[in-house]
């Protein structure tokens, strides 16, 4: 690991600006992703504003009925948190299907959302890799690419966004507050992460210096009809190959509302708003659930080892819908 | 003492196994090097170095971390329980007795981050079953294959508590 100044401020002002007052500066909140990458050399920052300090670790619930959950509540206490369980257990669900007890004693809600790809080459220096230094190719795209993305890639880059808790959040609609040196905004949760394009070394939007206050989830939570499928290649404790956070509103045998989001497919937690269109109406069965995995999975684009997400996907979709339909009834 | 190269070393302080230690710290040491290398309470293991093997697993404010990606001066203040401060004495923790008593492990490497994350896990009110204990200690690897008896020694903890 390089050598860095530390600071450790008490307030998110002071925090942007000791932010602003060193070049090469990162923020540091629990630091399983970015300490991890520090020592691969991936991340060099030349000075950290360590946040643990600041007063980002309550939840507490908003005007409007939701939920708003601090940027360092860990990824363990929102699982854990009674309103979490009780009105938003999607969301429970698929952070307890993320990382290891441990990492999710450490890791919080503000840096889930950043946390960065795990595409091997990103992380092996000695390879070429767009999202870590631009311009230099991508070695993904010719290698082994089996873990990689299947929609919404670029020539650039076919890397994925890790987090199940994104999934979650990006099927319930959440926001993210954040401030910076121009003042607070919110920013919906489809406009957060971003698609690689020719700038695959972003991930999101935040722009330099913005620190994550929250995230706020709005009031509907889908507690009844959800399921979050995660897929991988071992029984606990690894990425997803694909997961699916389903999430239904059912009513007189007709799905009212239905949101669909997909982690391990694309760069950014994936949404389809016409195939969830295609859900509104009809019955839950087999055969609308198919044909919105079908208009999912459509655009979707195999390299030479990842063709197989296509069908998990597909088939993934199909029984997320089933077993959150299910929740429903054995919950009656 | 600081290098004049380098940047400043921080002055921390941490509670570890009941012992108050006043520190001087480059801020690029994690807690578990420094366990390990300055205070060397060497019970704690370095395995992967990277999150991922649970080896290094410590309890700091009485939650299970992995110390290899904990920076120690972001834990200035806290408390830290190392598998050497887990026996009262010459008493067992009464994890340290199962994992003997069930024989839950071969080589020995991973088990000190076993027996810190099993004692988190129990704190968590997680272990309610077997089923349980597999997912919520799947953060800690045993590369010999002694799963079924550190399940074992688990599940002799629960049904003595």
């Amino acid at each position: 690991m390089n050598s860095f100044t530390y600071s450790r401020p008490t307030e998110p002002a002071e925090a942007i600006q000791q932010y602003g007052q060193h070049s090469g500066a990162k923020f540091l909140a629990g630091g399983t992703n970015l300490v991890d990458l520090m020592k691969e050399n991936v991340e060099k920052p030349a000075h950290l504003v360590d946040l643990n300090r600041l007063a980002l670790g309550r939840v507490q619930d908003t005007a409007s009925g939701g939920l708003r959950i601090g940027a360092l509540v860990t990824n363990a206490d929102v699982a854990d948190h009674p309103d979490v369980q009780k009105r938003y257990p999607l969301l429970s669900q698929a952070l307890l299907a993320g990382a290891s007890p441990q990492l999710r004693n450490m890791a919080t809600t503000g840096g889930n959302l950043l946390q960065r790809t795990r595409c091997y080459y990103f992380y092996d220096t000695a390879t070429a890799c767009n999202k870590r230094q631009p311009g230099s190719g991508c070695a993904a795209r010719s290698g082994y690419n089996r873990i990689h993305a299947i929609l919404g890639t670029s020539e650039q880059c076919v890397a994925t966004h890790p987090s199940d808790m994104c999934v979650a959040m990006a099927a319930l609609e959440a926001t993210v507050v954040v401030r910076g040196p121009d003042g607070d905004r919110s920013i919906p949760f489809a406009d957060f992460h971003r698609l690689p394009g020719d700038t695959p070394e972003l991930d999101s939007n935040l722009k330099p210096g913005e620190l994550i206050l929250a995230v706020e989830l709005p009031a509907q939570g889908f507690a009844r009809n959800f399921h979050y499928l995660k897929l991988r290649d071992r029984a606990s404790y690894a990425f997803a190959l694909v997961s699916v956070a389903a999430a239904l509103e059912i009513e007189d045998g007709q799905v009212r509302t239905a949101r669909l989001a997909l982690g391990g497919v694309a760069h950014k937690p994936w949404r389809n708003l016409e195939a969830e269109a295609l859900l509104v109406g009809a019955a839950p069965d087999e055969a609308a659930f198919t044909q919105a995995a079908e208009a999912v999975v459509a655009p979707a684009v195999g390299l030479e080892h990842n063709t197989f997400k296509i069908e998990l996907a597909r088939r993934a979709i199909v029984r997320a819908l089933h077993t959150a339909t299910a929740h429903g009834r054995l919950s009656e | 003492m600081n290098n004049p190269v380098l940047p400043p070393d921080e002055a921390i302080t941490l509670h570890i196994n009941g012992s108050t230690h006043k520190l001087q710290v480059q801020p690029w040491t994690t807690l578990l090097d420094l366990l390990r290398e300055r205070l060397h309470l060497t019970g704690t293991k370095k395995g992967c170095d990277h999150g991922q093997c649970g080896a290094c697993t410590v309890l700091v404010d009485g939650k299970r971390v992995n110390s290899c990606l904990t920076l120690a001066v972001v834990k200035d203040g806290s408390e830290v329980i190392t598998v050497e401060g887990l026996a009262e004495g010459d008493q067992l923790h009464p994890m340290q007795q199962a994992f003997i008593d069930n024989d839950a492990f071969q080589c020995g490497y991973c088990t000190p981050g076993q027996i810190c994350s099993a004692v988190g896990m129990l704190k968590e009110g997680r272990a309610v079953d077997r089923e349980a204990i597999k997912e919520f200690m799947s953060g800690n690897l045993c590369r010999c294959g002694a799963y079924p008896n550190i399940v074992a020694a688990i599940e002799q903890v629960v049904a003595q508590s």
